[in-house]
C-alpha cells in the first residue's frame, strides 16, 4: 500500500521519521555506509563511489573558503591586527600601539563579524548544507525556523537571533582556517604522488627529477618512484576521505537541527497543552450529556407521560383533548430532538461498551453501507476510544460525502503499543487533505493524541485511511 | 377500569424521582401492583428477591456507574428467576442493549424499549401485557435501524415482509398487525408464513417462531462484532 503521512503525520514527523530513519540504518547499516568515515573502516572503500565525493568535497573546501571566508577574513581584520602590531613593536618594526587601540580595534572586528558576519555565513552555510550530501548520506535539515511574520524585519530578526546562523558562521570560521589549508596541502601531496607515479615519462638528462633527496635522470632511474606514488596516492585518497569525513561530522554537528531540542520540548508542551484542552472539552461533553440526560430528558419523558395520562382522562374528541395530544406531540418530538443531540454529543454504548460496541452501532447508521471487520473487544482509555469513534465517524461522513462509494469497511486491531484503525472504501479515491474535506481536522484530532494518519487514495480507488493511536 | 385479576405484582427500577412517581401512578392505575419502586441495580435485584414480583420494569442507566446497570441486572434477573418477565427502558437506541437482554432465555417475556414510549399510556400498558404474555416487544426505533440495514437475511425480504416483521417486533399480533397495515389477516398470515420460511424457520412445537424471527435479526446485527 502506497502511503503518504498527511497533516498528523507530518506533525508527527520528528519521531517517526527518526525511528524508520534508525531502523533503515540498522538494517542496512554494515553493507551501506551512510558517511565517508563509515565508508572508510570497510575494506570496499576505494572501489566505491566515497574516495571520489571525499575528493570532490576536499577539492571544492578551498573554494567554498576563498567565496565566503576570504571576505570575511578581511572584515574581521581588526581581531588579528593587534597581533601584527604587538609582535612588530616587539621587534622594533613599529612604534607600541597606544593603549586605546588594541581594545578599540578587538571592539570593531567584533562588532564587524557580529553585524557582517551572518550575511556571510548564511549562504556559506546553505552552500556547506549542500556539500556535506557529499560525505554524509543523511539529511541534516534546514537547522533554520522560518520568521516568526513575514517581512524583511522579522525575517533578520530570526536569523540573527537563531543558534543555527551562528552554528554556521563558526563553521565557515574553521572551514577556512583549518579545512582550506589542510585541503590545500593534501592537494599538494596529490600533485607529488601524481608526479611520482608519472615521473618515468618526466625524467629526463635536460630536466631530473628532485623529490626530496632522490633525483633521477632517466626513465629507469625514476621507475622506482612509481609505487611510492601509488602508495601515497592511496594515503593521499584515505587522507582525504578522513579529512572530508572529519569536516563532514563537524558540519554535520553544527548545522544539524539545533534548535530542535528546545523545538521538541517547545511542540511536547504544545501537543500536551493540546492534549489536555481535548481532555478537559471531553469530559465537558460527558458532563454536559449526562446534565441532559439526567435532567432535561427525564422531566420531559416525565411530562409527555403526565400528559398522555391527561389524555385518557378526557373525552377523546374534545377541544381539550385535542390540546394535549398536540401539547405531547410537541413533547415526542422534543424528546427525539434532544436524543439526536445527546447522541452527537457523546455516544453512551462508547462509553458504556468501547469501540466493538460503538462501532458497528456508527456503522449501522451511515448511508453507505459498511461492514465492520474486526475490532478488539479490549476497553482502550478514554480519550483514545473517544479519538478512535471521532475518527470513524468523519471517515465514514467523508466516505458518504465525497467518495461515491457503495461500501465501506471498518476495521481496529491493537499493533503493539497502539490502536489502529482502518476505514477502506471502495469510492473513486483521489481524497487529498488540501481539499479540505475534513481530513485535516482528522489529523489534527490524531495528532493532538501523539498519533498519526495515513492515507491512500489513489484516483479510482480505494481509499484507506488508517489511524495510529498510541496507549500504553 | 380493569377487571382483570389479580394485580400483576410488579417492581419499578428508574433512578429519576420523577418518572419513577410517574410511572408507578401509572402502572397502578392500569391494574399492576407496583410491589416496589427502586433507585438502583442493587435495590432492583433486592426487591425482586423479597417481592418475587412476575414483571420488572427497569431503566437501563442506573447509579452509581451510569452506564447499564439495569440491563445487566435484568439479565441477571432472568436467570435467576425463570418466567420472570422484563421491560427495559432505554434513553437510546442501542441495539447492543436490545441483543443482550433477548437473548435471555430464549427471548420470551421481555420487552426493549425507548423511555418515551410511556408517552403512549395505553400502548406502552399494550406492550407491557404482551411482554407478560411471554411476548417480545422491540422498540420500532431499533426494528427500523435493523431493516434499514441491507443485509442477510434481511435483504431476502421484501419490503412488505420487513414492515410485517417489524409489527411483530413490536410485539402485535396478526389481528393488531391486519389492523395496522390496512390488510386482512389472512394476508397477514401469509406474509408471516413467507418470512418465517425465508428465514429458515420450520414449523415446531416449543419454540415460538415469531420470537425466533426477531431474534434472527437482532443476531445478524449480533453476529459482526
Amino acid at each position: 500500500m502506497e502511503e503518504h503521512g498527511v497533516g498528523a503525520a507530518v506533525r508527527t514527523a520528528p519521531g517517526t521519521a527518526r525511528r524508520t530513519g534508525r531502523s533503515a540504518a540498522e538494517g542496512s547499516g554494515r553493507a551501506r555506509p551512510d558517511t565517508v568515515l563509515q565508508a572508510l573502516g570497510t575494506r570496499r572503500f576505494l572501489i566505491s563511489a566515497w574516495p571520489w565525493r571525499a575528493l570532490l568535497h576536499a577539492a571544492t573546501t578551498p573554494l567554498s573558503a576563498l567565496f565566503f571566508g576570504v571576505p570575511l577574513l578581511v572584515l574581521t581584520l581588526p581581531l588579528y591586527l593587534p597581533a601584527f602590531l604587538v609582535a612588530e613593536a616587539r621587534d622594533g618594526l613599529a612604534a607600541a600601539p597606544s593603549a586605546g587601540t588594541v581594545p578599540a580595534l578587538l571592539a570593531s572586528g567584533a562588532v564587524l563579524m557580529a553585524v557582517f558576519g551572518p550575511l556571510l555565513a548564511l549562504p556559506a552555510g546553505r552552500l556547506e548544507r549542500f556539500r556535506l550530501r557529499l560525505v554524509d548520506g543523511r539529511d541534516p535539515g534546514t537547522g533554520h525556523r522560518p520568521p516568526a511574520e513575514p517581512g524583511l524585519w522579522a525575517w533578520l530578526r530570526r536569523r540573527y537571533t537563531e543558534a543555527a546562523t551562528w552554528a554556521e558562521l563558526g563553521l565557515l570560521v574553521l572551514t577556512t582556517a583549518l579545512f582550506a589549508p589542510l585541503s590545500l596541502g593534501l592537494a599538494m601531496l596529490g600533485v607529488v604522488a601524481a608526479i611520482m607515479l608519472s615521473a618515468p615519462l618526466l625524467a629526463s638528462e635536460q630536466v631530473p627529477l628532485t623529490i626530496g633527496p632522490v633525483q633521477s635522470e632517466t626513465a629507469a632511474e625514476a621507475v622506482p618512484m612509481m609505487p611510492v606514488g601509488v602508495l601515497m596516492l592511496v594515503a593521499v585518497v584515505y587522507a582525504a576521505g578522513g579529512l572530508a569525513g572529519a569536516h563532514g561530522a563537524l558540519a554535520r554537528a553544527l548545522l544539524r537541527d539545533r534548535g530542535t531540542a528546545e523545538l521538541r520540548a517547545e511542540l511536547t508542551e504544545v501537543t500536551r497543552s493540546r492534549a489536555r484542552l481535548v481532555d478537559a472539552f471531553e469530559s465537558e461533553r460527558r458532563r454536559i450529556e449526562r446534565d441532559l440526560h439526567d435532567g432535561a430528558q427525564q422531566r420531559l419523558v416525565a411530562l409527555s407521560m403526565q400528559l398522555g395520562l391527561a389524555r385518557l382522562d378526557l373525552p377523546a374528541d374534545s377541544p381539550a383533548a385535542q390540546s394535549v395530544a398536540e401539547a405531547q406531540e410537541q413533547a415526542k418530538r422534543a424528546i427525539a430532538e434532544l436524543r439526536e443531540l445527546i447522541r452527537g454529543i457523546h455516544p453512551q454504548v462508547l462509553t458504556d461498551r468501547g469501540l466493538a460496541a460503538a462501532l458497528p452501532e456508527l456503522a449501522d447508521r451511515s448511508p453507505v453501507p459498511v461492514e465492520v471487520a474486526a475490532v478488539p473487544d479490549e476497553r482502550f482509555p478514554d480519550h483514545i476510544e473517544g479519538t478512535a469513534y471521532f475518527v470513524v465517524s468523519e471517515a465514514l461522513a467523508n466516505v458518504a460525502k465525497h467518495s461515491g462509494a457503495t461500501r465501506a469497511e471498518v476495521a481496529a486491531r491493537r499493533e503493539g503499543g497502539a490502536l489502529v484503525v482502518d476505514v477502506t472504501d471502495d469510492g473513486r479515491g483521489g481524497a487529498d487533505p488540501a481539499d479540505g474535506t475534513g481530513l485535516t481536522g482528522l489529523a489534527d484530532r490524531v495528532a493532538v493524541m501523539d498519533g498519526r494518519m495515513l492515507l491512500s487514495s489513489p484516483p479510482g480507488g480505494p481509499t484507506v485511511l488508517r489511524v495510529e493511536l498510541p496507549c500504553q | 377500569m380493569s377487571v382483570e385479576a389479580p394485580a400483576v405484582r410488579t417492581v419499578l427500577a428508574e433512578d429519576g424521582v420523577l418518572l419513577r412517581e410517574g410511572l408507578a401512578g401509572l402502572l397502578e392505575r392500569f391494574g399492576f401492583e407496583v410491589v416496589a419502586a427502586v433507585g438502583d441495580a442493587g435495590a432492583l435485584a433486592a426487591a425482586v428477591a423479597e417481592h418475587r414480583p412476575r414483571l420488572v420494569v427497569t431503566d437501563i442507566r442506573m447509579p452509581p456507574g451510569f452506564t447499564d446497570e439495569g440491563l445487566r441486572a435484568a439479565v441477571a434477573l432472568r436467570r435467576e428467576h425463570p418466567g420472570l418477565a422484563v421491560v427495559a427502558l432505554s434513553q437510546y437506541v442501542e441495539q447492543s442493549y436490545a441483543t443482550d437482554l433477548l437473548d435471555s432465555e430464549g427471548g420470551r417475556g421481555v420487552g426493549y424499549l425507548l423511555k418515551e414510549r410511556v408517552a403512549d399510556v395505553q400502548e406502552f400498558v399494550g406492550q407491557l401485557r404482551r411482554v407478560l404474555d411471554g411476548g417480545t416487544v422491540v422498540d420500532p426505533e431499533v426494528v427500523r435501524q435493523l431493516l434499514r440495514r441491507n443485509r442477510d437475511p434481511l435483504s431476502r425480504l421484501s419490503e412488505r415482509e420487513r414492515e410485517v416483521l417489524g409489527e411483530i417486533a413490536e410485539g402485535h399480533s396478526n389481528a393488531a398487525i391486519a389492523g395496522r397495515l390496512h390488510v386482512s389477516e389472512a394476508a397477514v398470515g401469509k406474509h408471516i408464513g413467507n418470512i418465517l420460511a425465508k428465514l429458515d424457520l420450520p414449523p415446531s412445537d416449543d419454540v415460538n417462531r415469531r420470537v425466533m424471527a426477531v431474534l434472527a435479526y437482532l443476531r445478524s446485527g449480533a453476529d459482526r462484532r
